[in-house]
Protein backbone atom coordinates (compact mmCIF):
# COMPACT_ATOMS: atom_id res chain seq x y z
CA UNK A 1 0.00 0.00 0.00
CA UNK A 2 2.99 2.31 -0.32
CA UNK A 3 2.14 3.32 -3.89
CA UNK A 4 0.40 6.64 -4.45
CA UNK A 5 -3.34 6.70 -4.03
CA UNK A 6 -5.13 6.57 -7.35
CA UNK A 7 -8.04 8.87 -6.73
CA UNK A 8 -8.29 12.45 -5.51
CA UNK A 9 -11.09 12.91 -2.95
CA UNK A 10 -14.09 14.89 -4.11
CA UNK A 11 -13.92 18.58 -3.16
CA UNK A 12 -15.99 19.90 -0.28
CA UNK A 13 -18.65 22.59 -0.62
CA UNK A 14 -20.56 24.50 2.04
CA UNK A 15 -23.71 23.04 3.59
CA UNK A 16 -25.33 26.45 2.96
CA UNK A 17 -28.16 27.92 5.01
CA UNK A 18 -30.78 25.25 4.36
CA UNK A 19 -28.99 22.06 5.44
CA UNK A 20 -31.69 21.25 7.97
CA UNK A 21 -33.84 19.97 5.09
CA UNK A 22 -31.44 17.13 4.41
CA UNK A 23 -29.38 16.72 7.56
CA UNK A 24 -31.72 17.29 10.44
CA UNK A 25 -35.16 15.79 9.88
CA UNK A 26 -34.21 12.72 11.88
CA UNK A 27 -31.82 14.30 14.42
CA UNK A 28 -29.71 11.16 14.59
CA UNK A 29 -28.30 10.73 18.05
CA UNK A 30 -26.92 7.75 19.93
CA UNK A 31 -24.70 9.21 22.63
CA UNK A 32 -26.61 7.68 25.55
CA UNK A 33 -27.20 3.93 25.25
CA UNK A 34 -30.75 2.73 25.68
CA UNK A 35 -29.55 0.15 28.17
CA UNK A 36 -27.57 1.50 31.07
CA UNK A 37 -23.88 0.76 31.01
CA UNK A 38 -21.91 0.11 34.16
CA UNK A 39 -19.59 3.01 34.98
CA UNK A 40 -21.32 5.27 32.44
CA UNK A 41 -21.70 8.84 33.60
CA UNK A 42 -24.11 11.10 31.74
CA UNK A 43 -22.73 14.58 31.20
CA UNK A 44 -24.12 17.72 29.58
CA UNK A 45 -21.97 20.12 27.64
CA UNK A 46 -23.46 23.49 26.74
CA UNK A 47 -22.00 26.26 24.65
CA UNK A 48 -22.27 28.60 21.70
CA UNK A 49 -20.75 28.85 18.27
CA UNK A 50 -19.44 32.42 17.83
CA UNK A 51 -18.35 34.16 14.62
CA UNK A 52 -15.58 36.75 14.14
CA UNK A 53 -17.85 39.50 15.53
CA UNK A 54 -18.67 37.46 18.62
CA UNK A 55 -22.20 36.85 17.32
CA UNK A 56 -23.88 33.50 17.84
CA UNK A 57 -24.07 31.39 14.68
CA UNK A 58 -27.68 30.26 14.30
CA UNK A 59 -27.08 28.00 11.31
CA UNK A 60 -24.25 25.71 12.37
CA UNK A 61 -24.49 21.97 12.91
CA UNK A 62 -22.12 19.90 15.05
CA UNK A 63 -21.43 16.22 14.60
CA UNK A 64 -20.07 14.47 17.66
CA UNK A 65 -18.10 11.21 17.64
CA UNK A 66 -16.91 9.58 20.82
CA UNK A 67 -15.63 6.36 22.35
CA UNK A 68 -17.58 4.48 25.02
CA UNK A 69 -16.66 4.53 28.74
CA UNK A 70 -14.09 1.79 28.07
CA UNK A 71 -12.45 3.88 25.37
CA UNK A 72 -13.77 1.77 22.50
CA UNK A 73 -15.29 3.20 19.29
CA UNK A 74 -18.15 1.39 17.63
CA UNK A 75 -16.89 -0.32 14.47
CA UNK A 76 -18.31 -0.75 10.96
CA UNK A 77 -19.66 -4.24 11.73
CA UNK A 78 -20.91 -3.34 15.16
CA UNK A 79 -24.58 -3.70 14.26
CA UNK A 80 -25.50 -4.26 17.88
CA UNK A 81 -24.45 -0.71 18.64
CA UNK A 82 -27.07 0.78 16.31
CA UNK A 83 -30.19 2.22 17.85
CA UNK A 84 -33.61 1.62 16.33
CA UNK A 85 -32.95 4.32 13.72
CA UNK A 86 -29.69 2.73 12.59
CA UNK A 87 -27.53 5.37 14.27
CA UNK A 88 -24.22 3.95 15.52
CA UNK A 89 -23.26 4.32 19.16
CA UNK A 90 -21.13 7.35 19.78
CA UNK A 91 -22.59 9.60 17.10
CA UNK A 92 -24.92 12.61 17.21
CA UNK A 93 -25.79 15.57 15.03
CA UNK A 94 -26.70 18.74 16.89
CA UNK A 95 -27.76 21.96 15.14
CA UNK A 96 -27.35 25.31 16.93
CA UNK A 97 -30.44 27.30 17.85
CA UNK A 98 -31.24 30.88 16.83
CA UNK A 99 -28.79 32.20 19.44
CA UNK A 100 -25.99 29.94 18.30
CA UNK A 101 -26.35 27.67 21.35
CA UNK A 102 -25.91 23.93 21.43
CA UNK A 103 -26.26 21.24 24.07
CA UNK A 104 -24.54 17.85 23.95
CA UNK A 105 -25.83 15.15 26.31
CA UNK A 106 -23.66 12.07 26.30
CA UNK A 107 -22.11 9.44 28.44
CA UNK A 108 -18.57 10.45 29.25
CA UNK A 109 -16.07 8.60 27.06
CA UNK A 110 -13.20 6.71 28.63
CA UNK A 111 -9.46 6.87 28.14
CA UNK A 112 -8.49 5.57 24.69
CA UNK A 113 -5.50 3.29 24.33
CA UNK A 114 -4.29 3.03 20.75
CA UNK A 115 -2.26 0.14 19.38
CA UNK A 116 0.98 2.04 19.79
CA UNK A 117 0.31 2.23 23.53
CA UNK A 118 -0.39 5.93 23.47
CA UNK A 119 -3.04 7.02 25.91
CA UNK A 120 -5.61 9.62 24.86
CA UNK A 121 -7.55 11.50 27.49
CA UNK A 122 -11.36 11.35 27.35
CA UNK A 123 -12.64 13.67 24.62
CA UNK A 124 -15.33 14.17 22.02
CA UNK A 125 -14.41 14.73 18.38
CA UNK A 126 -16.53 17.51 16.93
CA UNK A 127 -17.02 18.17 13.21
CA UNK A 128 -18.58 21.55 12.40
CA UNK A 129 -20.55 22.60 9.34
CA UNK A 130 -22.22 25.92 8.53
CA UNK A 131 -22.95 28.43 5.81
CA UNK A 132 -19.68 30.27 5.21
CA UNK A 133 -17.54 27.19 5.81
CA UNK A 134 -16.42 25.71 2.50
CA UNK A 135 -14.97 22.70 4.33
CA UNK A 136 -15.94 21.24 7.67
CA UNK A 137 -13.89 22.06 10.74
CA UNK A 138 -12.55 19.39 13.07
CA UNK A 139 -11.91 20.00 16.74
CA UNK A 140 -11.96 18.13 20.05
CA UNK A 141 -13.25 18.86 23.46
CA UNK A 142 -11.60 17.51 26.61
CA UNK A 143 -12.80 17.85 30.18
CA UNK A 144 -11.28 20.04 32.89
CA UNK A 145 -9.58 18.25 35.78
CA UNK A 146 -9.04 15.21 33.60
CA UNK A 147 -5.98 13.56 35.04
CA UNK A 148 -5.13 12.08 31.63
CA UNK A 149 -5.10 15.48 29.90
CA UNK A 150 -1.48 16.15 30.78
CA UNK A 151 -0.26 13.11 28.92
CA UNK A 152 -2.58 13.45 25.94
CA UNK A 153 -0.46 13.43 22.75
CA UNK A 154 -2.84 15.72 20.86
CA UNK A 155 -3.07 18.37 23.58
CA UNK A 156 0.73 18.23 23.70
CA UNK A 157 1.10 19.40 20.09
CA UNK A 158 -1.32 22.30 20.60
CA UNK A 159 0.48 25.57 21.50
CA UNK A 160 0.23 25.91 25.29
CA UNK A 161 -1.53 29.28 25.20
CA UNK A 162 -4.34 27.88 23.01
CA UNK A 163 -4.85 24.57 24.82
CA UNK A 164 -7.63 25.95 27.01
CA UNK A 165 -9.84 26.37 23.92
CA UNK A 166 -10.16 22.58 23.81
CA UNK A 167 -11.09 22.05 27.43
CA UNK A 168 -14.67 22.21 28.70
CA UNK A 169 -14.98 23.73 32.17
CA UNK A 170 -17.31 22.49 34.84
CA UNK A 171 -20.19 24.93 35.09
CA UNK A 172 -21.24 25.63 38.64
CA UNK A 173 -21.56 22.99 41.31
CA UNK A 174 -22.74 20.09 39.20
CA UNK A 175 -19.77 17.96 38.23
CA UNK A 176 -21.68 16.54 35.26
CA UNK A 177 -22.31 19.91 33.59
CA UNK A 178 -19.71 21.52 31.41
CA UNK A 179 -19.48 24.61 29.24
CA UNK A 180 -17.44 25.03 26.10
CA UNK A 181 -17.69 27.63 23.32
CA UNK A 182 -16.53 27.31 19.75
CA UNK A 183 -14.96 30.59 18.60
CA UNK A 184 -14.35 30.75 14.85
CA UNK A 185 -12.00 33.77 15.04
CA UNK A 186 -10.47 36.22 17.51
CA UNK A 187 -8.15 35.97 20.52
CA UNK A 188 -10.00 32.95 21.85
CA UNK A 189 -10.22 31.20 18.48
CA UNK A 190 -10.78 27.50 19.05
CA UNK A 191 -8.02 25.18 17.88
CA UNK A 192 -9.08 23.41 14.69
CA UNK A 193 -7.18 20.48 13.27
CA UNK A 194 -5.87 19.54 9.86
CA UNK A 195 -5.84 15.74 9.88
CA UNK B 1 -11.85 -7.77 11.82
CA UNK B 2 -11.69 -4.90 9.39
CA UNK B 3 -8.51 -3.09 8.67
CA UNK B 4 -8.55 0.44 9.99
CA UNK B 5 -8.36 2.86 7.07
CA UNK B 6 -5.44 5.23 6.67
CA UNK B 7 -5.76 8.80 5.48
CA UNK B 8 -3.13 10.41 3.28
CA UNK B 9 -2.94 14.21 3.55
CA UNK B 10 -5.09 16.42 1.36
CA UNK B 11 -3.49 17.13 -2.00
CA UNK B 12 -2.80 20.85 -2.39
CA UNK B 13 -5.46 22.84 -4.21
CA UNK B 14 -7.99 20.04 -4.46
CA UNK B 15 -10.02 21.26 -1.48
CA UNK B 16 -11.20 24.83 -0.86
CA UNK B 17 -9.36 27.11 1.55
CA UNK B 18 -11.52 28.18 4.47
CA UNK B 19 -11.22 31.86 3.63
CA UNK B 20 -12.44 32.69 0.13
CA UNK B 21 -13.23 36.44 0.14
CA UNK B 22 -15.51 36.35 -2.94
CA UNK B 23 -17.80 34.17 -0.79
CA UNK B 24 -18.74 36.80 1.77
CA UNK B 25 -20.05 34.44 4.43
CA UNK B 26 -16.54 33.01 4.80
CA UNK B 27 -15.11 36.35 6.05
CA UNK B 28 -16.37 36.09 9.64
CA UNK B 29 -16.56 32.31 9.84
CA UNK B 30 -13.30 30.99 8.39
CA UNK B 31 -10.69 30.30 11.07
CA UNK B 32 -8.01 32.99 11.08
CA UNK B 33 -5.27 31.11 12.93
CA UNK B 34 -3.41 28.23 11.28
CA UNK B 35 -4.89 24.79 11.77
CA UNK B 36 -2.93 22.45 14.04
CA UNK B 37 -1.63 19.39 12.23
CA UNK B 38 -2.98 16.23 13.82
CA UNK B 39 -1.46 12.81 13.30
CA UNK B 40 -4.40 10.46 12.73
CA UNK B 41 -5.52 8.74 15.89
CA UNK B 42 -8.30 6.22 16.45
CA UNK B 43 -10.74 9.09 16.98
CA UNK B 44 -10.40 10.15 13.34
CA UNK B 45 -9.66 6.81 11.68
CA UNK B 46 -12.87 5.36 13.05
CA UNK B 47 -16.22 6.92 12.33
CA UNK B 48 -19.96 6.41 12.40
CA UNK B 49 -21.24 3.65 10.11
CA UNK B 50 -25.02 3.69 9.87
CA UNK B 51 -27.26 0.67 9.74
CA UNK B 52 -29.66 -0.08 6.92
CA UNK B 53 -32.58 0.82 9.16
CA UNK B 54 -31.42 4.44 8.78
CA UNK B 55 -33.20 4.52 5.41
CA UNK B 56 -36.31 3.04 3.89
CA UNK B 57 -36.36 1.71 0.35
CA UNK B 58 -38.33 4.74 -0.91
CA UNK B 59 -36.21 7.45 0.72
CA UNK B 60 -34.23 7.83 -2.50
CA UNK B 61 -37.27 8.84 -4.58
CA UNK B 62 -37.89 12.56 -4.00
CA UNK B 63 -40.76 12.47 -6.50
CA UNK B 64 -42.72 9.90 -4.52
CA UNK B 65 -43.07 11.47 -1.09
CA UNK B 66 -46.54 13.00 -1.62
CA UNK B 67 -49.83 12.06 -3.23
CA UNK B 68 -49.09 14.21 -6.29
CA UNK B 69 -46.10 14.49 -8.60
CA UNK B 70 -43.71 17.43 -8.17
CA UNK B 71 -43.41 19.93 -11.01
CA UNK B 72 -40.20 19.96 -13.01
CA UNK B 73 -37.84 18.03 -15.21
CA UNK B 74 -37.57 14.55 -13.72
CA UNK B 75 -34.01 13.28 -13.25
CA UNK B 76 -32.20 10.13 -12.14
CA UNK B 77 -28.92 10.89 -10.34
CA UNK B 78 -26.66 7.90 -9.83
CA UNK B 79 -23.02 7.07 -9.37
CA UNK B 80 -20.43 5.22 -7.36
CA UNK B 81 -18.72 6.03 -4.09
CA UNK B 82 -15.10 4.87 -3.90
CA UNK B 83 -12.10 5.39 -1.63
CA UNK B 84 -8.72 6.81 -2.65
CA UNK B 85 -7.69 3.41 -3.98
CA UNK B 86 -10.74 3.38 -6.23
CA UNK B 87 -12.38 0.60 -4.22
CA UNK B 88 -16.14 0.75 -3.69
CA UNK B 89 -17.45 1.96 -0.36
CA UNK B 90 -20.35 -0.26 0.59
CA UNK B 91 -23.00 0.78 3.07
CA UNK B 92 -22.19 4.49 2.95
CA UNK B 93 -25.05 6.73 4.08
CA UNK B 94 -25.83 9.49 1.54
CA UNK B 95 -28.17 12.32 2.45
CA UNK B 96 -29.17 14.96 -0.07
CA UNK B 97 -31.22 18.12 -0.18
CA UNK B 98 -32.12 20.59 -2.88
CA UNK B 99 -34.39 23.41 -4.06
CA UNK B 100 -37.48 22.61 -6.10
CA UNK B 101 -37.74 23.14 -9.85
CA UNK B 102 -38.54 26.83 -9.30
CA UNK B 103 -35.40 27.38 -7.21
CA UNK B 104 -37.13 27.50 -3.82
CA UNK B 105 -36.15 25.52 -0.73
CA UNK B 106 -38.79 24.24 1.64
CA UNK B 107 -37.20 26.16 4.51
CA UNK B 108 -38.64 28.95 6.62
CA UNK B 109 -35.66 31.22 5.95
CA UNK B 110 -35.78 30.94 2.15
CA UNK B 111 -37.16 34.31 1.05
CA UNK B 112 -36.93 33.77 -2.72
CA UNK B 113 -40.14 34.84 -4.41
CA UNK B 114 -40.68 31.57 -6.23
CA UNK B 115 -43.44 29.06 -5.52
CA UNK B 116 -43.16 26.18 -3.10
CA UNK B 117 -44.27 22.84 -4.49
CA UNK B 118 -46.68 21.00 -2.20
CA UNK B 119 -45.46 17.72 -3.69
CA UNK B 120 -41.76 18.30 -3.11
CA UNK B 121 -39.74 18.36 0.13
CA UNK B 122 -36.29 18.18 -1.47
CA UNK B 123 -34.86 15.66 1.00
CA UNK B 124 -33.54 12.18 0.21
CA UNK B 125 -31.44 9.43 1.76
CA UNK B 126 -29.91 6.17 0.64
CA UNK B 127 -27.15 3.67 1.44
CA UNK B 128 -24.66 2.49 -1.18
CA UNK B 129 -24.95 -1.10 -2.37
CA UNK B 130 -22.26 -3.79 -2.48
CA UNK B 131 -20.55 -2.10 -5.44
CA UNK B 132 -20.66 1.37 -3.87
CA UNK B 133 -23.51 2.43 -6.16
CA UNK B 134 -26.39 4.75 -5.31
CA UNK B 135 -29.39 6.17 -7.15
CA UNK B 136 -31.85 9.00 -6.53
CA UNK B 137 -34.94 10.03 -8.47
CA UNK B 138 -35.75 13.73 -8.24
CA UNK B 139 -36.53 16.83 -10.27
CA UNK B 140 -33.86 19.18 -11.57
CA UNK B 141 -33.48 22.03 -9.07
CA UNK B 142 -33.85 25.59 -10.31
CA UNK B 143 -31.22 28.33 -10.06
CA UNK B 144 -31.96 30.98 -7.43
CA UNK B 145 -30.75 34.43 -6.41
CA UNK B 146 -28.76 35.06 -3.24
CA UNK B 147 -27.38 38.11 -1.49
CA UNK B 148 -23.66 37.55 -1.93
CA UNK B 149 -23.19 40.32 -4.53
CA UNK B 150 -25.25 42.28 -7.07
CA UNK B 151 -27.37 39.98 -9.23
CA UNK B 152 -25.84 36.86 -7.69
CA UNK B 153 -27.43 33.55 -8.71
CA UNK B 154 -26.51 30.08 -7.55
CA UNK B 155 -26.17 27.58 -10.38
CA UNK B 156 -28.55 24.62 -10.09
CA UNK B 157 -27.11 22.20 -7.55
CA UNK B 158 -27.90 19.30 -5.25
CA UNK B 159 -26.31 19.10 -1.78
CA UNK B 160 -24.73 15.73 -0.95
CA UNK B 161 -23.64 14.52 2.48
CA UNK B 162 -21.67 11.27 2.87
CA UNK B 163 -20.27 9.13 5.66
CA UNK B 164 -17.44 6.77 4.76
CA UNK B 165 -15.17 4.50 6.75
CA UNK B 166 -13.77 7.08 9.15
CA UNK B 167 -14.45 10.51 10.56
CA UNK B 168 -11.94 11.91 8.06
CA UNK B 169 -14.00 10.48 5.19
CA UNK B 170 -16.88 12.77 6.07
CA UNK B 171 -17.86 14.86 3.05
CA UNK B 172 -20.48 17.47 2.29
CA UNK B 173 -20.43 18.75 -1.26
CA UNK B 174 -22.63 20.03 -4.07
CA UNK B 175 -23.34 18.43 -7.43
CA UNK B 176 -23.77 20.73 -10.42
CA UNK B 177 -25.20 20.22 -13.91
CA UNK B 178 -23.25 20.25 -17.18
CA UNK B 179 -23.42 23.35 -19.34
CA UNK B 180 -24.73 25.65 -16.62
CA UNK B 181 -23.82 29.26 -17.61
CA UNK B 182 -23.91 30.37 -13.96
CA UNK B 183 -20.97 28.20 -12.90
CA UNK B 184 -18.26 30.64 -14.01
CA UNK B 185 -19.79 33.37 -11.83
CA UNK B 186 -20.35 31.30 -8.70
CA UNK B 187 -17.91 31.98 -5.81
CA UNK B 188 -18.81 28.72 -4.08
CA UNK B 189 -18.09 26.51 -7.09
CA UNK B 190 -14.98 28.56 -7.87
CA UNK B 191 -13.49 28.26 -4.38
CA UNK B 192 -11.59 25.14 -5.46
CA UNK B 193 -8.18 26.12 -6.89
CA UNK B 194 -7.54 22.89 -8.81
CA UNK B 195 -9.42 22.99 -12.11
CA UNK B 196 -9.89 19.23 -12.39
CA UNK B 197 -11.06 18.88 -8.82
CA UNK B 198 -13.55 21.65 -9.45
CA UNK B 199 -14.91 20.15 -12.64
CA UNK B 200 -15.49 16.82 -10.96
CA UNK B 201 -18.34 18.48 -9.08
CA UNK B 202 -20.21 18.75 -12.39
CA UNK B 203 -22.31 15.68 -13.09
CA UNK B 204 -22.18 14.01 -16.48
CA UNK B 205 -25.25 13.65 -18.65
CA UNK B 206 -25.86 9.92 -18.68
CA UNK B 207 -27.70 8.18 -21.53
CA UNK B 208 -27.23 4.84 -19.81
CA UNK B 209 -29.41 5.86 -16.89
CA UNK B 210 -31.79 8.04 -18.87
CA UNK B 211 -35.15 6.30 -18.69
CA UNK B 212 -37.20 6.48 -21.93
CA UNK B 213 -40.44 8.45 -21.54
CA UNK B 214 -39.56 9.16 -17.89
CA UNK B 215 -36.37 10.92 -16.75
CA UNK B 216 -32.97 12.26 -17.80
CA UNK B 217 -29.94 10.60 -16.24
CA UNK B 218 -26.99 12.33 -14.58
CA UNK B 219 -23.92 10.56 -13.24
CA UNK B 220 -22.02 11.81 -10.20
CA UNK B 221 -19.17 9.68 -8.87
CA UNK B 222 -17.71 10.52 -5.48
CA UNK B 223 -14.30 9.79 -3.95
CA UNK B 224 -14.08 9.80 -0.16
CA UNK B 225 -10.87 10.23 1.79
CA UNK B 226 -9.16 7.10 3.02
CA UNK B 227 -7.31 4.06 1.73
CA UNK B 228 -7.99 0.56 2.88
CA UNK B 229 -11.38 2.03 3.59
CA UNK B 230 -13.52 -0.81 2.33
CA UNK B 231 -14.68 -3.37 4.84
CA UNK B 232 -13.26 -6.76 3.89
CA UNK B 233 -15.49 -9.69 2.99
CA UNK B 234 -15.67 -12.23 5.77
Amino acid sequence: MSDAAKMVPTASQTVGPFFSIGLCPHNPSNLIPEQSVASARVITLKGRVLDGDGQGVPDAVLEVWRADPLGVFSGPDDVASHNASGVPAGFARIPTNERGEFEIRTIKPGVIRSSDEETHAPHLSVVIFMRGLLRQLLTRVYFAQGSANEKDPVLKVVPAQRRNTLIALQSGENENEFCWNICLQGDDETVFFEA
Amino acid sequence: MNEVPVFPGVRSGTQPAYLHPPYRSSLKRAPAKPLVLLANTLSERTGPVFGHQAVTSTDNDLTGQHAGTPVGERIVVSGRVVDEDGRPIRGALIELWQANAAGRYKHKLDQHNAPLDPNFDGCGRTITDGAGRYKFISVKPGAYPWGNHHNAWRPAHIHFSLFGAGLLSRLVTQMYFPGDPLLVFDPIYNCIPDEQAKQRLISIFDWEHTVPEFALGYRFDIVLRGRNATPMEK
